[in-house]
């Protein structure tokens, strides 16, 4: 499979389209479905297919663990974090009507985006994460 | 900016943030990973004693997270009861930090350690989450939390056959998860609420109603098979044997108590308790669960070899009081369950400790083996000791305080075949403990041809301390017994609001 000529094209074709829907479900979370679980789940999905057509050590190279470990604590640590920057200017934890941004209304888009943002980030490596760990076992 | 108001949030949410720290730490060096572990349970353990003198003095907290208001938003809410709970939580889980160090850095591979405190940490997060939240939802989110972590953990181990006790707990953990989530979604079918306090208000008109019971039914055995109630326990003993000592310790001194806690909750703020005790008897059956908890997990681990297994029989006998107290419906019974579970937090809490210190010296965890340990680890084996006469519950120990407070109230409500099964349960957990007390001190030391007798064990300062502190509490509270009675006793009075049913 590794070398199958048509998968990999597919795949090349493809993984910029997958890459763009995810964005834009994460872009569209606040105001209707979608949102981070969902972009960041098509985004892991996109770079499974990349380590499916080349294989997934050349793959993990494009995507070191430690760097998925880093991003995997990032997203939480967007999550948390905007929860007590909220505390911080005076509101209760994840109100984000609170947040320094003029108004209540754009508090709470932006906020919302941010903890999207966070929740996209976590769950992509988390996914990514997952699946080189059972690709892994086969081979021990 | 009021930090104070916000503690309710942060006591969950300030260890969550090192959850992702830790690993990242751990890249730097992997010795600071304790130092952080400990900084946020002490931070949590702080707040939640600062909001445990608020409530006993001010009544309830109500936080609404986000600043919704409570039927729609997520609403934590604090009364005596769940911040005793929490107290305890807190407390044994960092008296667990502080003494496992060193046994982790035994019993779980050096490369595993910052996932291994990055995942204790959750583990601690999840359960005061779940005692902290006043909506069900919430529950079952932190309950899956903790017993995802929980499985992690068991799995650290070095033993071989820890993966597979990891994976039955998780074959069981998750159908009981799955009984529990069920059950909300019923209840949510037929209230439109998951907020507790709306829910008891809106179940109250149903009162009758066949889903009501269902609803019931399932989460109940939900959460008696996260208990583990005496047939569910299967789970438990391979479990809390095969996992590192410092997560056994932590595991049986918070963690099915957390299930007690819900169970208790459940029953008395959300079903109505004349409505359960009306058309079906489920106090009574409870009551015969619990019973049949207490005398088999005792008699189980009589024939025990393995001490861990011993122990973790033990907890199945110890966590049947706790269901007995809620299922008596009064207020000295509750008292005594809700002490029991500080008390049980205690001496299990302890005890894992000991015997794990023990076995990592001896290499060995039969029972037959702990000859002489009497004489080679002679502060080891008085803790011992001490929380073994606790658990059997004798006079000047905080386990006596908990049975007598049991006794009362089977008395006053008249079940007196209950008090018959606590006093049958002490005298058989007199017989494993006293057997292995008795091995401990009057056998080896000198061995069978008259040598003298073997060299004293190394038992380190850093677990001597936490060790008797431990063993010290057990007594303090046991004659001193007042402050934590006071506040079982306005925990249970708050859970039960003045209803008393005989």
């Amino acid at each position: 499979m590794k070398n199958d000529v048509i998968l990999r094209t597919v795949a090349r074709c493809m993984v910029p389209f997958i890459l763009l829907f995810a964005f834009y479900v994460q872009a569209h979370g606040e105001i209707s479905p979608g949102g981070g679980f969902q972009a960041g789940v098509i985004f892991a999905s996109a770079f499974i297919l990349i380590a499916l057509a080349v294989g997934k050590e050349k793959a993990r190279e494009k995507f070191k663990q430690k760097i998925s470990d880093f991003t995997c604590s990032l997203g939480l640590m967007i999550y948390a974090g905007i929860g007590f920057i909220t505390i911080l200017f005076g509101g209760l934890f994840l109100e984000y009507g609170k947040l320094p941004f003029g108004s209540a209304e754009k508090g709470n888009h932006l906020g919302m985006i941010g903890i999207e943002l966070g929740v996209g980030i976590a769950v992509a490596s988390v996914m990514v994460t997952i699946f080189f760990e059972i690709a892994r076992k086969e081979d021990d | 900016m009021n930090l104070a108001v916000n503690f309710p949030a942060l006591l969950v949410t300030v260890p969550l943030i090192f959850v992702p720290v830790i690993p990242l730490l751990g890249l730097i060096n992997r010795k600071i990973c304790w130092y952080a572990a400990v900084l946020a349970i002490t931070a949590s353990f702080a707040m939640i004693m600062t909001i445990l003198a608020k409530v006993s003095t001010e009544g309830p907290i109500s936080y609404h997270l986000g600043n919704w208001a409570p039927p729609i938003g997520i609403e934590y809410r604090i009364d005596m009861l769940n911040a005793f709970v929490l107290a305890v939580i807190s407390f044994i889980s960092l008296v667990s930090l502080l003494f496992g160090k060193e046994l982790v850095e035994k019993e779980v591979p050096e490369y595993k350690h910052p996932a291994f405190y990055s995942v204790f940490i959750l583990f601690v997060v999840g359960m005061t989450g779940m005692t902290v939240t006043g909506d069900l939802f919430n529950v079952y989110v932190f309950l899956e939390i903790t017993s995802l972590s929980g499985y992690a953990l068991i799995a650290t181990s070095k033993k071989r056959y820890a993966p597979m006790a990891s994976f039955n707990y998780l074959v069981i953990g998750t159908l009981a998860a799955t009984f529990i989530v069920l059950g909300i979604g019923y209840l949510y079918m037929v209230t439109g609420t998951l907020n507790m306090a709306d829910l008891a208000e809106r179940i109250k008109p149903l009162n009758g109603s066949s889903v009501v019971l269902t609803a019931y039914a399932l989460i109940l055995m939900g959460i008696l098979i996260k208990m583990a109630v005496f047939p569910l326990h299967l789970w438990l003993p391979d479990a809390y044997t095969y996992s590192p000592s410092a997560v056994s310790a932590a595991m049986a001194a918070t963690s099915t108590k957390v299930g007690a806690y819900v169970l208790i909750r459940l029953m008395f703020s959300v079903f109505d308790i004349e409505y359960h005790v009306g058309s079906v008897p489920i106090t009574g059956i409870i009551i015969f669960f619990a019973s049949l908890s207490i005398v088999m997990g005792s008699v189980i681990a009589i024939a025990q070899t393995n001490i861990k297994k011993m122990l973790a029989y033990s907890s199945v006998g110890q966590i049947g009081y706790i269901l007995l107290a809620a299922a008596m419906v009064n207020a000295e019974a509750l008292t005594g369950g809700v002490m029991h579970i500080f008390s049980h937090a205690l001496m299990k809490g302890g005890l894992f400790f000991v015997v794990g210190l023990i076995v990592y010296n001896i290499g060995s965890e039969r029972i037959s083996d702990f000859a002489g340990i009497g004489r080679r680890m002679p502060f080891t084996a008085a803790a011992f000791t001490i929380f073994s006469l606790s658990i059997i519950g004798i006079p000047l120990t905080v386990g006596f305080v908990s049975k007598w407070y049991l006794v009362l109230g089977a008395i006053s409500s008249g079940h007196w075949y209950a008090i018959g099964v606590i006093l049958l349960s002490s005298l058989l957990t007199a017989i494993y403990f006293g057997k292995v007390i008795f091995v401990m001190y009057f056998k080896g030391g000198h061995d069978d041809h008259g040598h003298a007798p073997a060299a004293k064990l190394s038992e380190p300062m850093g677990m001597v301390i936490p060790m008797a502190f431990v063993a010290f509490l057990c007594i303090y509270f046991g004659i001193f017994a007042t402050f934590p009675v006071e506040l079982a006793a306005k925990a249970a009075e708050a859970v039960l609001g003045g209803v008393t049913w005989k």
